[in-house]
């Protein structure tokens, strides 16, 4: 009897160690080792394990590394007020021993869901406690104020401060909700394309330089549809973006096709969450997410859309305004986007549509989500949907700023039930930031 | 002339001993002691830091007024200051090498977490403050670690210095004058 104990334990062993390293070496799917649910910003990706476990070997920086890779120069666009750099210097030894600011893990730990809040924090609430337990001694209007409140209550954020440090809100005070000028910013880079590339020649329809063989009767209309987009303008032909490198036409282009010519909208792209799975730096080659694959409300009829340039901008028409509101709303099915067509910002974008107000007045899902910005002189959009979506201060100036004062831009988005709503009323809660700041200025 | 002989020296001096702590940290006979190694650190700084804040800031702020320095100096498309510069410059250093660091401290902090935290920060900005003209060195031990600290009184070099501390509304201390120390530069060598 023990010997058979013996045989069944050794032979269940020896199974169970070859399934785990089959799984483990050669198996595609590794489900089997994901040690707790990943937080909703890496999920997509849960499966490209060494994308951020690049090496079973060495310590913390191992991690580290695998979190700069991707975060580090939004950080440091983001002019992070906590760096790494700023706890090396020794005279934090005793700080670091209790938290280690040095690891992004240290605060950010993956795997963890059940205990993960928003931005993807694990540690308790009150941790700025650590450093600035003396807060009150220069700011009096701290006092009594709980830890847990510093970054919860619309004032302050660990990161980016862009938009909330002191002088700032002192510079912002006292202005209307509705600024007077609001800044409109409208790309018209074809134009500067043009006059830097004097050689380029606009194209009509019978310039299409696709092969005839492949020409159907429905090519005749993508063929007048290309004739009326910015690329016939610039000079772009079919088999620029249909040829491969050795000159073959390809039916269906790769995913990849627009990054030729738009490399920083494709980069900005693969850091959002509609494009991560094609990033590049995910180590295994994985499909484009589908709203199937989410965790967020959608259209039953749009669960498996594949999320690549094209499914928000149809290739052969370009037409930016579909991709600024319906191509997001046929997707999304939740009650901030639902609430948006009651909205103002959405009456303005109708007006803006039937010519009633200047161009650039209204306001989309892309005017907040996909921000224009200016770099180099040229306008640009912002490709990356969740550059300024968490934590929501972030929007402050990117986009909330533009026509609201600062005042009101805090305290609308520290109001949860008017974000769900599309911004429908007043904000309920007034944010005392401003007053405060103000308040020890006249001091 | 004297002043590049004095940052050749310097830089030289720090590649020499940045090589001989890269080799376990051990001083070789005949090689540069912790004092000398921190003495040519801060006549780098301290030199940059002087020509920055009259060559660079000085110039364009108040004689040629074509551009102002701002604490803001992104948001007000302006100079940084020259107290930030030092502390972008260390933390750059913080960034690639644990060889040493630095930092700047005072007793009268705009930012307190600029004020003195161990007990040789606090024995050292007080010396150099009650002793104008003198430097502050002494060994610590911090999360175990044995570091040789030296100390360098920071003086405001033009009025500037003085001004700006005095009217920003975080200084505890609003009377500082030319030639004042106002602080201290803190370089840390660790030992052993």
């Amino acid at each position: 009897m023990k010997r058979l104990s013996w045989i069944i334990w050794t032979v269940l062993t020896l199974a169970l160690s070859g399934y785990l390293g089959y799984t483990l070496v050669a198996a595609e799917d590794k489900t089997e080792f994901i040690v707790g649910a990943p937080t909703h910003g890496h999920f997509q990706i849960e499966l490209a394990c060494e994308s951020c476990h690049t090496s079973p070997f060495g310590g913390p920086e191992i991690l580290q590394n695998a979190c700069l890779n991707c975060h580090e120069q939004e950080l440091e666009a983001a002019n992070d007020s906590h760096p790494v750099k700023k706890f090396t210097d020794p005279r934090n030894a005793d700080r670091l021993e209790i938290l280690n600011a040095k690891d992004c893990v240290t605060c950010h730990r993956e795997h963890q869901h059940e205990q993960t809040m928003a931005m993807g924090v694990t540690l308790p609430d009150d941790f700025c406690f650590h450093c600035h337990q003396d807060v009150a001694e220069n700011r009096p209007s701290h006092e009594g104020m709980g830890f847990e409140t510093c970054a919860s209550a619309g004032c302050h954020n660990y990161h980016d401060n862009r938009a909330l440090y002191e002088d700032f809100l002192v510079k912002h005070a006292g202005k209307p909700d509705m600024l007077s000028e609001t800044m409109k910013l409208v790309n018209d880079n074809v134009t500067s394309y043009l006059a830097e590339h004097p050689d380029v020649k606009a194209l009509i329809a019978d310039d299409a330089d696709i092969p005839t063989q492949q020409v159907s009767e429905q090519d005749q209309t993508i063929t007048e549809h290309w004739a009326a987009t910015v690329h016939a303008q610039v000079g772009v032909n079919c088999t620029a973006c249909h040829n491969n490198e050795q000159d073959e036409w390809l039916p269906q282009p790769k995913l990849d096709v627009c990054s030729n010519c738009h490399q920083d909208e494709w980069t900005q792209f693969t850091e959002s969450h509609h494009g991560m799975r094609l990033s590049d730096k995910v180590d295994i080659s994985l499909s484009p997410m589908t709203p199937a694959m989410s965790r967020l409300p959608f259209h039953q009829e749009a669960m498996d859309k594949d999320l690549t340039c094209s499914g928000c901008h149809d290739p052969h028409t370009t037409d930016t305004k579909f991709a600024a509101v319906d191509a997001c709303m046929s997707c999304h099915n939740d009650e901030h986007t639902n609430n948006f067509t009651q909205s103002k910002h959405f009456a303005l974008w109708q007006q803006e549509q039937q010519g009633l107000v200047p161009e650039g007045t209204g306001v989309t899902c892309a005017t907040c989500h996909m921000p224009k910005y200016e770099e180099g002189g040229e306008v640009r959009v912002m490709h990356n949907q969740n550059h300024n979506l968490r934590p929501n201060e972030k929007m402050i100036r990117s986009a909330c700023m533009n026509c609201h004062s600062l005042e009101f831009s805090i305290d609308a988005l520290a109001d949860e039930q008017l974000i769900k709503s599309n911004f429908i009323g007043k904000p309920s809660q007034h944010i005392e930031s401003i007053d405060m700041a103000v308040k020890r200025t006249k001091q | 002339m004297k002043k590049l002989n004095a940052i050749v020296l310097g830089t030289a001096l720090l590649g020499s001993a940045t090589a001989l702590t890269g080799c376990g940290g051990e001083e070789k006979a005949g090689g540069i002691s912790p004092q000398q190694f921190t003495d040519a650190l801060h006549l780098v700084m301290d030199s940059d830091r002087a020509v920055y804040t009259k060559k660079v800031v000085g110039r364009l702020t108040k004689k040629e007024k074509v551009i102002k320095a701002s604490e803001h100096f992104e948001d007000d498309k302006a100079l940084p200051l020259p107290a930030q510069m030092f502390r972008f410059g260390s933390e750059r250093v913080a960034e690639k090498t644990d060889k040493f660091s630095y930092s700047l401290q005072s007793l009268f902090p705009i930012n307190s977490q600029n004020a003195p935290r161990t007990d040789v920060e606090k024995e050292g900005l007080k010396f150099i403050n009650d002793n104008p003209g003198q430097n502050f060195y002494k060994e610590e031990t911090l999360g175990g670690q044995k570091y040789f600290t030296a100390i360098y009184p920071d003086v405001a070099v033009v009025e500037v210095c003085a001004s700006c501390h005095n009217k920003h509304k975080d200084s505890p201390k609003t009377d500082f004058k030319v030639g004042d120390v106002m602080g201290g530069v803190v370089i840390r060598v660790p030992l052993g």
